[in-house]
């Protein structure tokens, strides 16, 4: 068969987003993953929660199942461990993952399940049109929020490392290359990959994430990571990152010495912790692209055969003998 | 001298054990039962625990205990009031001897009466001296004593020995119900000796001597004037296990697994008291039946409904609060029509309510309990063994039909206990004709249609994900009625909404018509439904036999119910369903075929006994 391409994911289905939504460039990422990975179309399965984001799977030619409110991770990781030979996509917003269905997206995470798991963030609630979500800003303005949102915000990559995390990566919808990477990254990872890609919701959060897409400003708040290159970033490159104590801090690359400046390294997770919390109210850039990556810790979905496989050699019952254990006696 | 203590032909025992809930009193009552059922009796039990793991020692909120009855002819419950007490303390005779039955025997632990004990429970005085127990036969056996004194030569903490006083209270009783003590001296060397999983040699050695000085106890005292003796029930030839609901709930996944060709699957989130079903099926890996404790009861229900989609034979197990978890995704397996079973043990509600306390209470959740029109079929099991034929036939009835089943058990039956005919795995229904999934070249030239159906079950086309070219999305919106694309139709809506009705009503082809106990047409129809199958079964076959005008009739499946159902109630002029909640099954009835049925309900922890069916009986022919 001829290798597919992008077009062969795309489904009949009329795509109802909103024009300049930033779901439609992630969703051409993904198709890139999935052309990347190889996989035939018929074992592939997209399992979504509810929100805008979470039409995506009726617009893939793939299985796809559009379920319920923040349980997608809980119902993907039983489709996978089910069927282990599927490619199961998990595409999700902050408010799904993050709020409802936080407990799942925790513990989907910290079983370490090969499930590519796309966030998609455009901290809003965009489908029940306009309210503020777990990831929004302080003072963020939204239908719940008319004076401004006062819970302080969730840092989902954050919290993905604290559970013990084996990908993380960030992407944003203005740099469709940079999550074509990601979600090619993302599907051969082997284990959980954790890829929160920023959104715009050009409706009820327009401008979501401006202080990064802004054409002039937006680079010098955003570090696009290479795997063993200096950690360098800002318009003209001008600003590196270097340690700080126990940390790290931002500086400007002509006031330090050239050995000072951070070496990205994918498989250091105590470096992925601290990339991942960047903010750019500590003075930090936002990390895009491949954080953390070490596809060496054994997968839930692996393990769950390789346990049932050793019982079997080891006590390799068969139904009828289990029935008949115990007390028993013939009449 | 008591050995020529009269040895008296009984029909059945009625036997609690109380104590501390650290002493094992689930441990010692199923010793018995395994004994009694062993001997060719038949025993059912019902153990009763409090919810708190170890509450204060020797108080009567740690009291825990074990109730069952055994006898030479097919036994239902686990027996009204008990002949024979045997309390491990001042605690548990507070506690219980109210239950004995007027002359009953109470045995004891003379050692336990100390001053500070009594103290603890309120004794101003020592009850075995002061003549308030004075309606009851009273053994006060100085346990302590004499199993100390039985294992004096062995090196072990006094800790150690006095836990042999449960194998010495067996001695005591093997002899007094005059059972072989060959059974028992078999099992402790099976369970502890040098060919068990974990050998204990030292435990078996001390366990075998507190048993035997408890046999020459009660053989070479004056205590005991009367011992009784039983003869073996007429039972069914065959293979017999003993086996709690819960324990044949697992062991029915893992062989509805078997019989679908499927791969089993539980996706659950431990809760009292479904949380055993949960352990055994975990032993099961060996049977290839994966098991997902997720991180709540919805997630539970989720990665099942995620494993169900996949093409997996899919259970999730619960208790009442984690049904209300559960209803959202209930829907979802509802909506996207795949097979799931839903096992849900039954304990007292609201909420938390009474965790360890055994309800039917759960029956109209299971009905109405989610958002729309959304009925599922709900089939309840009657006794512990029949546990795993109810879980069974819901997984048949799940794949048949595409659709989640509600199987209730409860607290009683769930953790309760009755002997068990071993099915042969050959012998039962092979469900792979349920499983047909879509298969493309079985239908060249069609377009693969989601919601195509089957014209006499109304299951839908169903391709699972890896089915070559079938790929499709589907999801919990509304569906149309063929593609399965999302349809906002008005009227797509309506004939999907009756389809899913219809559907679950089609499943009463599957029933088999209800048999009457006793006549076709009479005064009062008894209708039990689940575990209070027992109690009315031998209410009314003890009312018939007085001549009362009463007939009886078990309802499997509460939903749909069987097709002559109507009919029958229609035949007697006032029906009564006994109930453990405040009158779920009745309004269901009342509702459905416009009966005027009476309610007796009962929440109180407990199942029925039969004299309470038996003395609401005798109140409606007016006796
Ligand atoms: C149980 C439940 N609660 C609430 C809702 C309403 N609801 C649907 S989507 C949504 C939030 C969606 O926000 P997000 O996940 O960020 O997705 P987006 O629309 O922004 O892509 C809410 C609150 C629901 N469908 N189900
Ligand atoms: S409302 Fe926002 S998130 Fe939803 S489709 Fe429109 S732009 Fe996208
Ligand atoms: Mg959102």
């Amino acid at each position: 068969m001829a290798e597919l391409t992008k077009k062969d994911f795309a489904s009949p289905a009329e795509v109802k987003w909103c024009p300049g939504c930033g779901d439609y460039a992630i969703m051409n990422a993904v198709r890139e993953g999935m052309v990347q990975a190889g996989k035939p179309r018929d074992e592939v399965a997209i399992v979504s929660g509810i929100g805008c984001s979470s039409r995506f799977p009726y617009y893939m030619e793939t299985y796809g199942f559009h379920t319920i409110h923040g349980r997608a991770a809980a119902i993907a990781s039983g489709l996978k461990v089910a069927n282990p030979k599927l490619d199961v996509w998990v595409i999700s917003g902050d408010g799904d993952s993050t709020a409802i269905g936080g407990n799942h997206f925790i513990h989907a995470i910290r079983r370490n399940i090969n499930l590519n798991y796309v966030l998609i963030n455009n901290k809003i609630y965009g489908l029940t049109k306009g309210q503020y979500s777990p990831c929004s800003e302080m003072g963020q303005y939204s239908k719940t929020s008319p004076y401004g949102v006062i819970d302080y915000p969730m840092a989902p990559l954050k919290a993905a490392m604290g559970m013990g995390a084996t990908f993380i990566a960030r992407g944003l919808d203005a740099i469709p290359k940079l999550s074509e990477e990601i979600t090619t990254r993302g599907v051969k990872h082997n284990g959980f990959s954790m890829m929160e890609i920023y959104a715009n919701c050009v409706i009820y959060n327009d401008g979501a994430h401006k202080a990064l897409t802004d054409k002039e400003t937006g680079a010098n708040h955003r570090i696009i990571l290479r795997n063993g290159e200096k950690m360098i970033y800002g318009a003209d490159n001008q600003l590196c990152l270097v340690q700080d104590g126990f940390g790290i801090k931002s500086a400007n690359v002509a006031d330090v010495a050239e050995g000072d400046i951070l070496v990205h390294n994918e498989k250091d997770a105590a470096l992925g912790a601290l990339l991942a919390g960047m903010r750019p109210d500590a003075g930090l850039p936002i990390a895009l692209g491949i954080i953390y990556a070490d596809g060496s810790k054994k997968t839930y979905d692996q393990m769950v055969y390789e346990q049932i496989d050793a019982v079997k050699a080891k006590r390799g019952r068969t139904v009828q003998k289990v029935m008949e254990e115990g007390h028993t006696w013939t009449v | 001298m008591a050995e020529n203590a009269k040895l008296t032909k009984t029909e059945q025992i009625v036997v609690k054990f109380t104590g501390d809930s650290g002493d094992g009193m689930q441990l010692i009552g199923n010793q018995l039962t395994a004994l009694a059922a062993l001997d060719g009796n038949d025993v059912n039990s019902l153990p009763d625990y409090p919810s708190e793991i170890r509450a204060p020692a020797g108080t009567i909120a740690g009291v825990s205990g074990f109730q069952m009855c055994l006898g030479d002819h097919k036994v239902y419950t686990a027996g009204d009031a008990p002949d024979v007490l045997v309390a491990f303390n001042p605690a548990a005779v507070k506690h219980s001897s109210k239950f004995v039955k007027p002359g009953g025997m109470i045995i004891t632990n003379a050692d336990s009466f100390t001053e500070k004990a009594m103290e603890k429970v309120g004794y101003k005085s020592n009850p075995l001296e002061d003549g308030s127990l004075a309606g009851y036969d009273v053994k006060a056996i100085p346990m302590t004593t004499l199993v100390r004194e039985a294992l004096a030569d062995m090196d072990m903490p006094n800790a150690a020995k006095d836990r042999c006083k449960n194998f010495f209270t067996m001695g005591v009783l093997c002899w007094l119900f005059d059972k072989d003590k060959n059974l028992v001296l078999n099992f402790i060397q099976e369970k502890f000796g040098p060919k068990a999983k974990k050998p204990l040699l030292q435990v078996a050695e001390a366990n075998t001597k507190a048993f035997t000085a408890g046999l020459n106890y009660g053989e070479t005292t004056i205590m005991f004037q009367e011992r009784y003796t039983m003869g073996a029930a007429q039972i069914e030839k065959g293979l017999y296990r003993n086996i709690t609901g819960n324990d044949a709930s697992a062991l029915a996944i893992a062989a509805a697994g078997a019989k679908s060709g499927l791969q089993p699957f539980i996706g659950s989130y431990p809760i009292t008291p479904a949380t055993d079903l949960l352990h055994y099926a975990s032993e099961f890996k060996d049977l290839g039946l994966v098991t997902m404790q997720m991180e709540d009861e919805i997630a539970g229900i989720c990665c099942a409904v995620g494993a169900a989609c996949a093409g997996n034979l899919a259970f999730t197990t619960t208790s009442g609060p984690g049904l209300a978890l559960k209803t959202e995704a209930a829907g979802m397996a509802l909506i996207l029509e795949v097979p799931l079973v839903i096992v849900n043990v039954q304990r007292g509600g609201p909420c938390t309510g009474l965790p360890t306390k055994t309800e039917q209470s759960d029956l109209l959740q299971s009905m109405f309990g989610r958002n729309g029109d959304s009925y599922m079929p709900i089939i309840a099991a009657n006794s512990p063994a029949d546990c795993f034929n109810a879980c069974f036939q819901g997984a048949k009835i799940a794949l048949k039909y595409r659709t989640p089943v509600i199987v209730l058990t409860d607290g009683y039956i769930g953790q309760g206990s009755c002997p068990w005919k071993v099915p042969k795995l050959e012998e039962l229904e092979d469900l792979t004709p349920y499983v047909n999934f879509y298969k493309p070249e079985d239908h060249p030239g069609e377009t693969y249609q989601p919601y195509k159906r089957n014209p006499e079950t109304l299951a839908r086309d169903w391709a699972i994900p890896g089915t070559k070219g079938c790929q499709h999305r589907i999801g919990t919106l509304e569906k149309d009625a063929l593609t399965g694309a999302v349809s906002h139709d008005p009227m797509n809506h309506h004939i999907m909404t009756e389809t899913r009705l219809k559907k679950v009503e089609l499943v009463a082809n599957d029933l088999p018509a209800l048999e009457i106990n006793g006549k076709e047409s009479n005064k009062i129809l008894v209708v039990s439904w689940g575990g209070t199958y027992g109690a009315v079964k031998g209410a009314v076959d003890r009312l018939i036999a007085e001549g009362k005008p009463v007939s009886g009739i078990n309802l499997s499946w509460a939903w749909p119910f069987p097709k002559n159902l109507g009919d029958i109630l229609s035949r007697f002029d006032k029906v009564l369903v006994p109930e453990l909640n405040m009158g779920q099954l009745s309004l269901m009835l009342r509702a459905k075929y416009l009966v005027d049925v009476q309610s007796l309900s009962k929440v109180q922890g407990d199942p029925f006994r039969e004299y309470e069916v038996i003395d609401k009986v005798n109140e409606m022919l007016g006796e």
